[in-house]
């Protein structure tokens, strides 16, 4: 489907339609062209009048196999493009099922639309079968959501929900559709005024605010800029480099912050918090200025709040309002946009140089590379040796693969051993955590890009919660997702909190997992086993290189555990170090990052 | 410390239900909470009691100013206002209490709107404390069933010059909270 397709199709004109038929409508004037759904009862009129928008090429619907990996490929679609995603579902269980897609979509401020259907007007509320209260189950989770009970209210309704889902942080909003509403008839027109005096997506700028920061930055010592999923929001990974070089600014990123700087600048420390480097953290604890942009001081960023950063004068930007002094009071709030805020600074930042305080950065990033453990002679496969190899298979790739992790140890190794060059190229569940979350969400992203390499990462355990998804590689005419599966036969991070916080009682954690090649097999998915560390670039190459899905099963040493680690309630710089290496005579082992 | 807001919200179904999710889901203390029509059409109005300090506050009112059906939340905590709450009180009573508590309601200008044969109904409006004083008078003789509405506000005409709470918080917090607190640490 192309955009002409669509466009030929669109007119403005008025027309009378059933509800059913608005809804794909509508979708076509907000140029949507790949939705996520599953049927079922309740959602049946407005899966009926797709089949016109299928034929004629305007909108793909993808079959999902649970309705949550609905919403995770929304999302994937949604981050790798910044456009909305959609997911569409029927009443009841399928409805509640998008619960934790949405969740997860809501806590990364990810723009999802999700379409459910819901049972006919005239018995809502009467426990009817496949009842559930949807909008009261997802408003927890939702930025806003809507019950349709009247078709004229459909259209103004879809608008209203787009736009909300868009302007602003972005957010999941829910529109549930009483199936007679999707029968029913109306005047269809999307000419609407959005009227919604309580939405403020964003916020006047405070001028002064940010000449108050620009002050502070030229007169820091010991800047640091910590940057989060905002900048990328806002589109505005450039300028924060400009800001970085003119004034010398090393730069931190949250999780979902990496590649807001490109990992390999000089002036980027990569990630900061609970598995970020000990120099980043350090940094954090030693500024004077603190420049958060785009970011929320989330616990898994602050450890302790009351020993967070206490020396340094804390800026921040950002565009939600009820984000600055929810966890941390900064000094200098600035609130709007930051595709505002960010350029409307730049001028006002003297160039400069930090010499003193880069030395010191530098003092203690090598003195981070001393213990790092893909320093020492690697003789059993350990995961971050695989994703330093994935990062290698991957690196110049014309901007840069796409990589989704799932939730757990290797999504954190990845965040340190992938160097990430490319702003918004690593998807993963930052805010939710949710397990299952890597394959769906690759699949959305894939589906989104069709050109480009996607790869999907993910624990034996978060990937048993979503493999049945493999079968929409395969219904996708062999949709080309990448997959390595870090297979240590435990639920690897839990584990490692029982070792280190439980007396090392492995309750519930050692994980059984099937013969994943075979597994693909059955789908129709080509595979590989990979159990020495010599064998991991020759298969990657090999997924790399062949055409459609590929599923490497990287059976890993089981007892690794991911360093350094603030231990939850620690400041952030009180971390537990990796464990001192093994020093190899004559190792010619990859090159350390920093 | 206790804070007055007053919010306006659309008048639509389950509006009540975000706002009061919202709080619960955020862990916000809300002593009382009273809604009703507004001055205008299709727009409620909500008088909220919350319990807490500064921070908090600030936060409860950013978060309702987040609910999308929120058209405006104001906290009238420190401004002048006319707060009132109403109590109707069945009290017990005999024939050598009733004058008595006639008397009492009367020194509160309260007004007895139901009398039976061994109960009266008492109607007070008032500033809370005084719908307090006079329950604890009239507990003496015997509360058989009470409600209160909570409390409801409206600021006072053409008061001088306005400050947005939200800044001041900053300013106030800049000034003498967390940066003060820095200060000292460097000295």
């Amino acid at each position: 489907m192309t955009q002409s397709d669509q466009s030929s199709y669109i007119t403005d004109e008025p027309r009378r339609m059933t509800g059913a038929e608005m809804v794909w409508e509508a979708l076509l004037h907000e140029g949507v062209d790949i939705i996520f759904g599953h049927p079922g009862g309740a959602i049946l009129p407005t899966y009926d009048a797709l089949s016109a928008h299928e034929e004629g090429g305007r909108i793909h619907h993808v079959l999902v196999r649970h309705e949550q990996c609905a919403a995770h490929m929304a999302d994937g679609y949604a981050r790798s493009t910044g456009k909305v995603g959609v997911c569409i579902a029927t009443s009841g269980p399928a409805a509640t099922n998008l619960v934790t897609g949405l969740a997860t979509a809501q806590m990364d401020s990810v723009p999802i639309v999700a379409i459910t259907g819901q049972v006919p007007t005239t018995l809502l509320g009467s426990d009817a079968f496949q009842e559930s209260d949807v909008v009261g189950v997802t408003q927890p989770v939702c930025k806003h959501n809507y019950l349709v009970t009247d078709v004229n209210d459909l259209p103004q309704i879809m608008k209203e929900a787009f736009y909300i889902a868009r302007e602003g942080r972005p957010g999941v909003v829910l529109v549930d559709i009483c199936k007679d509403v999707q029968n029913d008839s109306g005047l269809f027109r999307y000419d609407y005024e959005i009227d919604l005096p309580g939405f403020e997506p964003y916020p006047e700028v405070d001028e002064s605010a940010v000449a108050a920061a620009a002050q502070a930055i030229n007169q820091a010592e010991r800047p640091l800029i910590i940057a989060g999923h905002g900048v990328q929001l806002a589109g505005v990974s450039e300028q924060l480099r400009e800001l970085a070089e003119k004034a010398e600014l090393p730069v931190v990123t949250t999780l979902l912050g990496a590649g807001d700087l490109p990992e390999s600048h000089p002036l980027s420390l990569g990630m900061a918090g609970m598995h970020g480097e000990a120099f980043a953290n350090r940094a954090i604890q030693s500024c004077d200025v603190l420049i958060a942009m785009g970011m929320r001081f989330d616990d898994r960023i602050t450890g302790s709040l009351d020993r967070f950063a206490k020396q340094a004068t804390i800026i921040h930007f950002e565009l939600d309002k009820a984000e600055v002094g929810k966890n941390i009071v900064p000094d200098i709030p600035v609130i709007g946009d930051l595709a505002k805020t960010l350029p409307d600074l730049l001028p006002q930042v003297n160039e400069r140089k930090h010499q003193i305080w880069l030395q010191e950065l530098k003092e203690w990033r090598d003195d981070t590379t001393q213990t790092d453990i893909i320093n020492f002679e690697v003789d059993e496969l350990i995961p971050p040796y695989v994703i330093r190899q994935l990062w290698h298979s991957t690196k110049d790739v014309k901007e840069g693969a796409i990589v989704v992790t799932d939730v757990g140890q290797h999504q954190m190794w990845e965040s340190q051993y992938y160097i990430h060059d490319h702003v918004g190229q690593l998807l993963t569940s930052g805010g939710l955590g949710t397990m299952g979350y890597a394959l769906p969400a690759a699949i959305g992203a894939q589906m989104a890009n069709p050109g480009r390499l996607v790869w999907a990462v993910a624990g034996d355990g978060g990937f048993q919660m979503t493999l049945q998804e493999l079968a929409v590689l395969k219904q996708e005419r062999d949709l080309p997702v990448k997959i390595a599966i870090i297979n240590n036969g435990f639920l690897g991070m839990v584990r490692q909190w029982q070792q280190l916080f439980y007396g090392k009682r492995y309750t519930g954690t050692p994980i059984l997992a099937p013969d994943f090649v075979k597994l693909a097999d059955a789908y129709g998915i080509p595979g590989l086993v990979v159990t020495k560390p010599e064998e991991v670039a020759a298969a990657l190459e090999q997924a790399n290189n062949t055409p459609g899905p590929f599923l490497i099963d990287f059976r890993v040493k089981e007892d690794v555990n991911v360093y350094p680690m603030v231990a939850p309630g620690s400041a952030v710089d009180d971390l537990i170090r990796r464990p001192k290496p093994v020093v190899v005579q004559g190792y010619s082992g990859i090159e350390p990052s920093w | 410390m206790k804070y007055t807001l007053v919010a306006w919200m659309r008048d639509k179904p389950g509006v009540l239900n975000r706002v009061s999710g919202m709080m619960r889901r955020r862990n916000f203390n809300i002593d009382s909470l009273q809604v009703g029509h507004s001055e205008t059409e299709g727009i409620s109005r909500m008088t909220f009691v919350v319990d807490g300090d500064d921070r908090m506050v600030d936060q409860v009112i950013k978060q309702l100013r987040k609910v999308v059906d929120v058209t405006r939340v104001v906290d009238i905590s420190d401004r002048p206002a006319v707060i009132r709450e109403m109590a109707l009180v069945r009290v017990a009573t005999t024939p050598q209490t009733r004058p008595e508590i006639v008397q009492v309601v009367n020194i509160y200008r309260g007004d007895i709107v139901d009398v039976a044969m061994d109960s009266m109904v008492v109607q007070i409006v008032g500033s809370e404390d005084r719908v307090d004083s006079l329950i604890d008078l009239l507990s003496h003789f015997g509360i058989q069933e009470m409600v209160r509405t909570g409390r409801v506000a409206l600021l006072r005409g053409a008061t001088g010059k306005r400050t947005k709470r939200s800044t001041a918080v900053w300013k106030a917090q800049a000034s003498n909270g967390h940066h003060a607190e820095k200060e000292a640490q460097k000295a």
